[in-house]
């Protein structure tokens, strides 16, 4: 095995940023992710290597000093005790040339990531900050729960479920405290959803470079199944509520006790308080062990670590829904409780630092989605949006879900401009950019759902263009 | 095979007919006949389910800390501009900049834009201050609070905070350089951008807003 693959597998990821302060503002663009470094134990294993087979490390694995004196022969361990200390250690893992003459890994309780594939998100800043999805190596809608997106203002809170308290009280008829067995005991649904910072798309839209990867632009973006409660089920147990709520001030209980005030109409909606995604409970960075999730809406109004929700007459005014997360526009004012995402898409593949390898049939994917309910349609251009055909949606487009999109393009070595465009259920069409630009302007913040450009040269090399 | 069926779930005191259309799962029988498998719960939903306990006057009031517009939830207290130019040196500084300046990732606090103009959308440099954008005085105290220092979250005292507060907006040019702060003035201060913002009234549909 080569030196490429090798590299591939390194599991660290490089934190060489200088250390920040907790709450770096959150258009911080991500640094390449590409250039992951050879591990320490990656670099013991290469002997293994000369000796035929390939090693890699940090993978639990069973093989440790047997690939010096034993290559290509696996022995099992003779003990459950030696499995689970073997799936405990991080250490070398080998791949033998005829894997068909050898014994595999044995049984184990989580599994691994195949060596040659490391699909990883990209953190920015070290407490606070932000950690975006690859969805440039995704396929289909469902984002992995370890490569979910994450963003959070005060650290991830790490929280006992045992200790976990939800208290709903302000305008309601009966102050509730409820426990996490509590929540889990009331009816539960579970839907499929996409979530999405609306910071999402900075990258992309001011000062935006050729060589960004669309995960930089538009990885912070997930879906994923979720489970849990109604809140309109919540608010029963509380007695409902009482004259003159409107909103709700949803905190969580983070360092950053982030809250934001959302609209009663929404929690008697579609609103919910989940603990679990994709089959399994909410990971820390997610707002374990219970968030609100309000499908379709910025991501910041999903509150994590959710410990209280306050029933109010006026929305409080809160840091992040005054001087963040509201949308200054060109006529001097400044959009606030913009809480729908609007309908967009982005291309997944080809994007940069893809080549395109040879003339012929190149798929075109990407991801579709609305704030405002189902995509009907997207369309694709590989002539800048000169004509349009409309592509195949991979699968019946959910509500506020993330849908796939694919079409056939046959590259005939030119130069081409790919792009694609969303359609929603309520008729409204995702912009160009001119349009964008001219609406919202050249320095807006939040809601970047322009369409995205990716050009291609008469080499094949894809870079990113929106911003021409 | 699938079946289409009604399902009537029987009439209790609480609970109205509700007539349902249903696709139910049908397996064959032994006898090759259909068995229909209606959807439902064996008893009818109750409109409670009595779960939780009522929270406490005393576990609202250790969580019940944010501060709104018209000053609910400030504290007694009071803090001066000169009291707040000690606590911001020795507590905000080393973030923020001696003058509130910023110290990149961390936000530029104090500066005016000239004519107090809003051009936020045409320049993404214009710096988005508590003086140029922040619409409420309020939320200072809101935000401090629950979130500031993070490196001693919780440390600062309600006239602590009502201080530095005080120096803040003085030295953003909103309050008097003699203005002291408590829970009566601090809602009462005008801030420079308050009627920039307006809210969203979009709902989709052809056209781009």
């Amino acid at each position: 095995m080569d030196a490429e693959q090798r590299t591939s597998c390194n599991r660290n990821s490089s934190k060489d940023d200088s250390v920040q302060p907790p709450e770096p503002n959150d258009d911080a663009v991500p640094r390449t992710s590409d250039k992951s470094a050879l591990s320490r134990r990656a670099l013991l294993a290469g002997a293994a290597t000369a000796a035929g087979g390939a090693a890699f490390a940090a993978l639990p694995d069973l093989l440790t000093g047997q690939a010096a004196t034993a290559p290509g022969a696996a022995t099992m361990p003779q003990s459950t005790t030696a499995v689970a200390a073997a799936a405990a250690a991080t250490d070398v893992i080998v791949v033998p040339e005829d894997p068909t003459r050898v014994l595999g890994l044995p049984t184990s309780a989580h599994s691994i990531r195949s060596p040659f594939e490391n699909p990883s998100r990209v953190p920015v800043g070290l407490v606070s900050g932000s950690s975006r999805t690859p969805i440039h190596l995704l396929t289909g809608t469902i984002t992995p729960n370890d490569l979910q997106f994450e963003r959070h203002h005060g650290g991830v809170a790490i929280i006992d479920p045992g200790k976990y308290r939800l208290m709903v009280h302000g305008l309601v008829k009966r102050p509730t405290m409820f426990t996490l067995d509590d929540l889990k005991s009331l009816p539960a649904v579970t839907r499929m959803h996409f979530l999405e910072c609306s910071g999402n798309g900075r990258a992309g839209y001011t000062g935006s470079k050729a060589d960004t990867t669309a995960q930089q632009i538009d990885g912070l973006l997930s879906n994923a199944e979720w489970t849990g409660v109604p809140l309109k089920t919540i608010l029963a147990e509380a007695g409902g509520v009482t004259t003159g709520a409107a909103w709700a001030l949803a905190e969580g209980g983070d360092a950053a006790l982030l809250s934001r005030s959302i609209p009663l109409d929404k929690l008697l909606d579609d609103a919910m308080i989940v603990y679990a995604q994709n089959g399994e409970a909410i990971r820390p960075s997610g707002g374990y062990p219970a968030r609100l999730f309000l499908p379709g809406w910025e991501g910041n109004t999903n509150v994590k670590w959710l410990r209280r929700l306050e029933l109010i007459r006026e929305p409080n005014m809160s840091k992040d829904e005054t001087s963040k997360y509201t949308d200054p526009l060109p006529n001097g004012t400044a959009r606030q409780f913009s809480f729908e995402i609007d309908a967009k898409s982005t291309l997944t593949s080809p994007t940069y630092p893809a080549r395109i390898a040879r003339k012929g049939w190149v798929q075109l994917s990407g991801l579709a989605w609305s704030g405002r309910g189902k995509i009907t349609a997207v369309d694709v251009s590989t002539d800048g949006g000169t004509s349009w055909v409309q592509a195949e949606l991979q699968g019946t487009p959910q509500p506020k879900a993330l849908v796939r999109f694919v079409s056939l393009w046959k590259w005939d070595g030119s130069p081409a401009v790919l792009m694609s465009r969303a359609h929603d259920e309520s008729g409204y069409v995702q912009p160009s950019i001119e349009v964008f630009r001219e609406g919202r302007g050249p320095g807006t913040d939040y809601h970047y759902n322009h369409i995205r450009a990716w050009n291609v040269d008469a080499q094949g090399q894809v870079t990113y263009g929106a911003a021409t | 095979m699938i079946v289409r069926a009604r399902t009537f779930r029987p009439l209790s005191l609480a609970v109205v007919v509700i007539v349902v259309g249903i696709a139910a799962c049908t397996a064959p029988g032994g006898d090759g006949a259909t068995r229909t498998a209606n959807v439902g719960s064996p008893t009818p939903a109750p409109e409670v389910y009595a779960v939780g306990r009522e929270a406490t006057a005393q576990e609202i009031a250790a969580w019940d800390l944010d501060v709104n517009p018209k000053g609910e939830g400030l504290p007694p207290g009071a803090g001066t501009v000169a009291e707040g130019a000690i606590v911001y040196a020795k507590t905000c500084a080393s973030c923020h900049g001696p003058n509130g300046e910023g110290m990149p990732p961390n936000p530029k606090l104090v500066g005016r834009i000239p004519g107090d103009s809003f051009p936020f959308a045409t320049d993404s440099k214009a710096a988005k201050t508590i003086g140029s954008y922040w619409p409420y005085a309020t939320t200072l105290f809101d935000y401090i609070r629950r979130a500031m220092p993070p490196n001693a979250l919780g440390s600062l005292s309600a006239n602590d905070t009502y201080a530095v507060i005080a120096f803040l907006l003085s030295t953003n040019n909103v309050i008097p350089a003699d203005a002291v702060m408590n829970a009566k003035t601090l809602p009462a201060v005008q801030m420079p951008s308050r009627n920039r913002f307006v809210r969203d009234n979009r709902t989709g549909g052809a056209g781009f807003k």
